[in-house]
């Protein structure tokens, strides 16, 4: 067995145990990054010295044992969080070579635990996308590919692309993620790996570069579920700089992953049954209900009236919230600049210059929806129906503990497709977006293979902080599903 | 008495920003202090950092809502942060963290008293919490901007009157008064030079009986004499407007003092879309009722009922007034008063001492005789230690730094005699002195009286009790 063959959870002890060291570990994924990434393109930045720097002293710690939950993992960071020291991109050229001297509260927790960093990982320009494409720093490639046309290279997924990726092709042994609208749940079932995002205010925001402030969530990439609960742990906690982090003690999300489904009940929102659904998609969420049935979970129908303005709803709050949270970057103080004559023509060119078109698309839908005579009309009616979205929710969980839903209404497509047409590509997030506009934890799960032998991944969104229960059902699909296939492109 | 300007009336209505007094920013930890060396004083969420976050300083909040009490307000105890979107360079965020729609504090008043005695309520519209932006400096270069971001992110608060005021003189009061507040509460150092407190001062003209007509906006006002100047030079530019048969158009100002004139700024058209919206970095502020009960309850006393409490003391009401016009004389006073004859103290604290004061330009403040000792020079003059006069040679050591006025005493010899025994001998030797005075004022020459007293004090090196003098030497001369 190679090292890069084990998951998180049994690195973890395979490093106790001293069958490896974390060295080891690390070079096998520094190897396998220097092999794959030229061609999937993950890593914007590898940090192959201070990794290793990283694991001879979590060595040592292992050694004493005084090693933490994540002693010698190691784990890629999607660049989107500000890492003290190594280059923050946001795969935006606005950024330029933009080092924070301050380390964001998510990933000083996994340092904080023993993680080794290999990286940051590629991503859309400032998570804003649905198939890694918008990245500065170029396209990811999806390390899975059709059986029946091997040579169309397929995308990730987005915005996490590169997390996804990196795990998937095992370049990273876990990532790190954020999800504004199904930016980890999206790529990981495109991706054929398990990703979770928590309850809004489970993890701090606190130092991850802000896309939408009350959709932004972090949360983790991992190669099954119980990995993304060992992950969960140490990203989770209050942070008295986030204010919008909650103050909750943070469970052992492992212990929840085996606990099974029996007794729980499952709803299944009939709004989501969508005209025109792929029948691969349709049957393998059927799968999915016969397999938790089987599990001891009783099924729920249950509806969720306002899904059909989610879409819509969520592209007038994200991008109003962009278009704000991005006027920092103005050449002023840090990142790339482009002179002008005076102060506007300094900003109207380095804005220019430093945005991408996906980017600048979303900061001006985000100023018309907030702009005098139209605030009422866009972003305050966004804002009503985004409390019905909500309250829809709430009425579901008096009928049921949790919520099986696809994770996407496709498999990945490939890199040239969709790309020219903004609304098709918004509609990658149709059964994510809820759950960001409603705060609530959703997490994909890889449960099964297209026609094309591409991985389609099933979703379970819960009640808020309850990433337990999430943990639980998504542990029985993992179990009933018993996914095992592999990509193409793989260390 | 309305004050017009010919047939024309005024109406003033004030916002004034007033920076929060408090260790730490808004929603940064980086401190405050004024006259630090440029961008010394900043934080990187000041300065608009990627994933950087606002988190509420408890203490902005509770000055807030101490400025909001002090001012008979309403306090809100929900209330929201938007953001107010605008490019400049001094703006590092690209928006301005303020409460837009959901003020902190609502409606409150102000009672301004006029030089002619007379009182006026001001009513205030609501007190809002914000962050101050950067500050540009364009005079530093021929071809750059320096930016200093010290101010970034430190608290004010914008208290917004109602258009209440008609006069210079009220606005003015108005201005006073508030910064009176904001000193005693210790919510506002108030310094209006270090621009720790400025107004924009809202101006329109009307006939007696119309509504009102368009105002502008003078921005940056930051003395109380510059506010009434600005607001007298406004009102007549606008009168000339109207009786020129044109318009006035709404517009913001700014107030040039060394050529005393308001120059346009910018006009309403140019006015920018601040695209406002709750900012979603921070909930909702919610107040507990308790715990704005618990700062009311230790609220200091404001300057209204302590100058009451004054004239009830016994004073007149102009020395309560002057005394309770700041709060550092207010404090020295009563610890020079405590448990001693409030008139006297009175007396010599804003006789003698404030000519000391002025004299020597020292500020009460800094004083140069600590309240305590001049208690105890009281404490001397009522046990008839010192005379009156003897008590102002005193003072003059005091403030010479000799030191306590019993030392002084002690040391010079300047303990007032009132041993009648001692008294007597003066005056029978002033008597067998001056034989043929006292022959004339037995003879009825009773205005001699008071070269008798001279002579007496002057053979007791003025230390003789003047009453028992007087008494002693009343019943000698008459035989």
């Amino acid at each position: 067995m190679r090292p890069t063959d084990l998951s998180l959870a049994q690195a973890r002890l395979a490093l106790d145990a001293r069958q490896i060291s974390a060295r080891e570990l690390t070079q096998a994924y520094l190897d396998a990054i220097a092999a794959l990434n030229p061609r999937l393109n993950a890593y914007i930045t590898v940090t192959a010295e201070a990794a290793l720097t990283a694991a001879d002293a979590a060595d040592t710690k292992l050694a004493a044992g005084q090693g933490g939950p994540l002693e010698g993992i190691p784990l890629g960071i999607k660049d989107l969080f500000c890492t003290a020291g190594t280059r923050t991109t946001a795969a935006s050229r606005i950024l330029g070579d933009f080092t924070p001297p301050y380390e964001s509260t998510i990933t000083r927790q996994l340092l904080r635990d023993g993680a080794v960093f290999l990286g940051k990982l590629n991503l859309d320009e400032f998570a804003m996308g649905s198939s890694n494409a918008t990245s500065a720093f170029g396209p990811v490639e999806n390390p899975w590919s059709r059986r029946n046309d091997p040579d169309t290279r397929l995308v990730p997924g987005g915005s996490s692309g590169g997390s996804a990726a990196a795990v998937a092709a095992r370049i990273a042994l876990g990532a790190t993620a954020t999800d504004t609208g199904g930016s980890i749940r999206q790529p990981a079932a495109f991706c054929g790996v398990a990703g979770i995002k928590p309850t809004y205010g489970r993890c701090s925001r606190f130092g991850v570069v802000a896309f939408a402030s009350s959709l932004d969530q972090a949360g983790p990439i991992a190669r099954d579920v119980m990995d993304c609960a060992v992950l969960l742990r140490s990203m989770s906690g209050f942070d008295p700089q986030d204010s919008t982090s909650v103050d909750m003690a943070v469970p052992d999300f492992a212990a929840a992953v085996g606990r099974g489904v029996r007794g729980m009940r499952i709803g299944i929102p009939q709004e989501y049954r969508m005209a025109g659904m792929p029948a691969e998609i349709e049957a393998l969420w059927s799968q999915g209900i016969a397999w938790l049935r089987d599990a001891g979970a009783s099924i729920v129908d249950v509806s969720l009236p306002h899904t059909k303005y989610a879409l819509p709803t969520y592209y007038i709050v994200a991008p109003a919230e962009a278009s704000s949270n991005l006027a920092r970057y103005d050449g002023v103080r840090f990142g790339a600049r482009v002179a002008g004559a005076d102060l506007t023509e300094l900003y109207e060119k380095t804005r220019a210059a430093g945005f991408g078109a996906e980017v600048k698309r979303r900061i001006m839908i985000g100023t018309y929806v907030l702009s005098a005579g139209y605030y009422d009309a866009y972003y305050l009616k966004a804002q009503q129906v985004r409390a019905l979205i909500k309250r829809d929710f709430d009425l579901a969980w008096e009928q049921c503990d949790a919520l099986l839903t696809p994770a996407t209404p496709s498999a990945a497509f490939g890199l040239d497709e969709k790309q020219d047409d903004p609304l098709a590509m918004y509609l990658n997030d149709i059964f994510t977006v809820t759950a960001n506009l409603a705060g609530l934890p959703g997490m994909a799960v890889p449960a099964g293979l297209d026609g094309q032998g591409l991985p389609l991944g099933l979703q379970i969104i819960g009640r808020p902080f309850d990433e337990e229960g999430v943990f639980a059902v998504a542990g029985a699909v993992e179990r009933a599903a018993g996914f095992s296939a592999l990509p193409g492109v793989i260390a | 008495m309305t004050y017009m300007i010919g047939d024309w009336e005024l109406v003033i209505g004030l916002e004034v920003h007033a920076q929060v007094t408090s260790q730490a920013k808004l929603f940064s930890g980086a401190a405050t202090a004024f006259g630090a060396s440029p961008n010394s004083q900043v934080s990187f969420i000041d300065a608009g950092f990627p994933g950087m976050l606002p988190s509420i300083n408890a203490e902005c909040v509770a000055q807030a809502v101490r400025t909001g009490l002090g001012l008979n307000a309403q306090i809100n105890l929900w209330s929201r942060f938007d953001r107010k979107n605008y490019f400049y360079a001094d703006l590092p965020q690209g928006y301005q963290i303020s409460q837009f729609a959901h003020p902190i504090v609502g409606t409150g008043e102000i009672e301004i008293t006029l030089d002619d005695g007379s009182k006026k309520i001001i009513g205030i519209t609501r007190l809002h919490l914000e962050q101050d932006a950067g500050k540009s400096q364009h005079d530093q270069h021929p071809s750059k901007s320096f930016i200093d971001l010290n101010r970034s992110g430190v608290a004010l608060m914008e208290i917004v009157s109602e258009p209440d005021m008609r006069s210079p003189e009220e606005a003015g009061a108005y201005v006073a008064k508030l910064r009176q507040i904001l000193r005693y509460l210790g919510t506002c150092d108030g310094n209006m030079d270090e621009g720790s407190m400025r107004a924009d001062v809202n101006v329109s003209v009307r006939k007696p009986g119309e509504g009102f007509r368009t105002r502008c906006e003078i921005k940056n006002v930051n003395s109380v004499k510059f506010v009434m100047q600005a607001v007298e030079v406004e009102a007549r530019r606008q009168i000339e407007v109207w009786e020129s048969g044109e318009e006035v158009h709404q517009e913001t100002r700014l107030f040039d003092t060394a050529r005393g004139v308001t120059r346009s700024m910018r006009s309403k058209e140019d006015a920018h879309d601040y695209r406002y919206f709750p900012d979603p970095d921070l909930p909702p502020l919610v107040l507990d009722a308790g715990w704005v009960e618990q700062l009311k309850a230790n609220l200091p006393e404001l300057p209204d009922a302590r100058r009451a409490r004054y004239v009830a003391m016994g004073l007149t009401p102009y020395d309560a007034h002057v005394l309770t016009l700041d709060r550092e004389t207010a404090v020295f006073f009563e610890t020079m008063a405590r448990g001693r004859d409030a008139k006297l103290a009175a007396n010599w604290l804003t006789g003698d001492y404030f000519a000391a004061l002025n004299r020597l330009k020292r500020d009460i403040a800094d004083p140069p005789v600590s309240a305590e000792h001049m208690g105890e020079l009281l404490d001397l003059i009522a046990d008839k230690t010192l005379s009156g006069t003897i008590a102002k040679q005193v003072f003059e050591h005091m403030l010479a730094g000799e030191g306590a006025p019993g030392a002084i005493v002690g040391a010079r010899g300047l303990k007032q005699v009132t041993d009648t025994g001692a008294i007597e001998a003066a005056i029978r030797g002033v008597m067998e002195a001056n034989a043929d005075k006292l022959a004339e004022y037995r003879s009825g020459k009773e205005k001699l009286f008071g070269f008798f007293v001279g002579q007496v004090m002057k053979a007791m090196a003025g230390k003789g009790n003047p009453a028992a003098v007087n008494e002693l030497l009343k019943a000698m001369l008459a035989g």
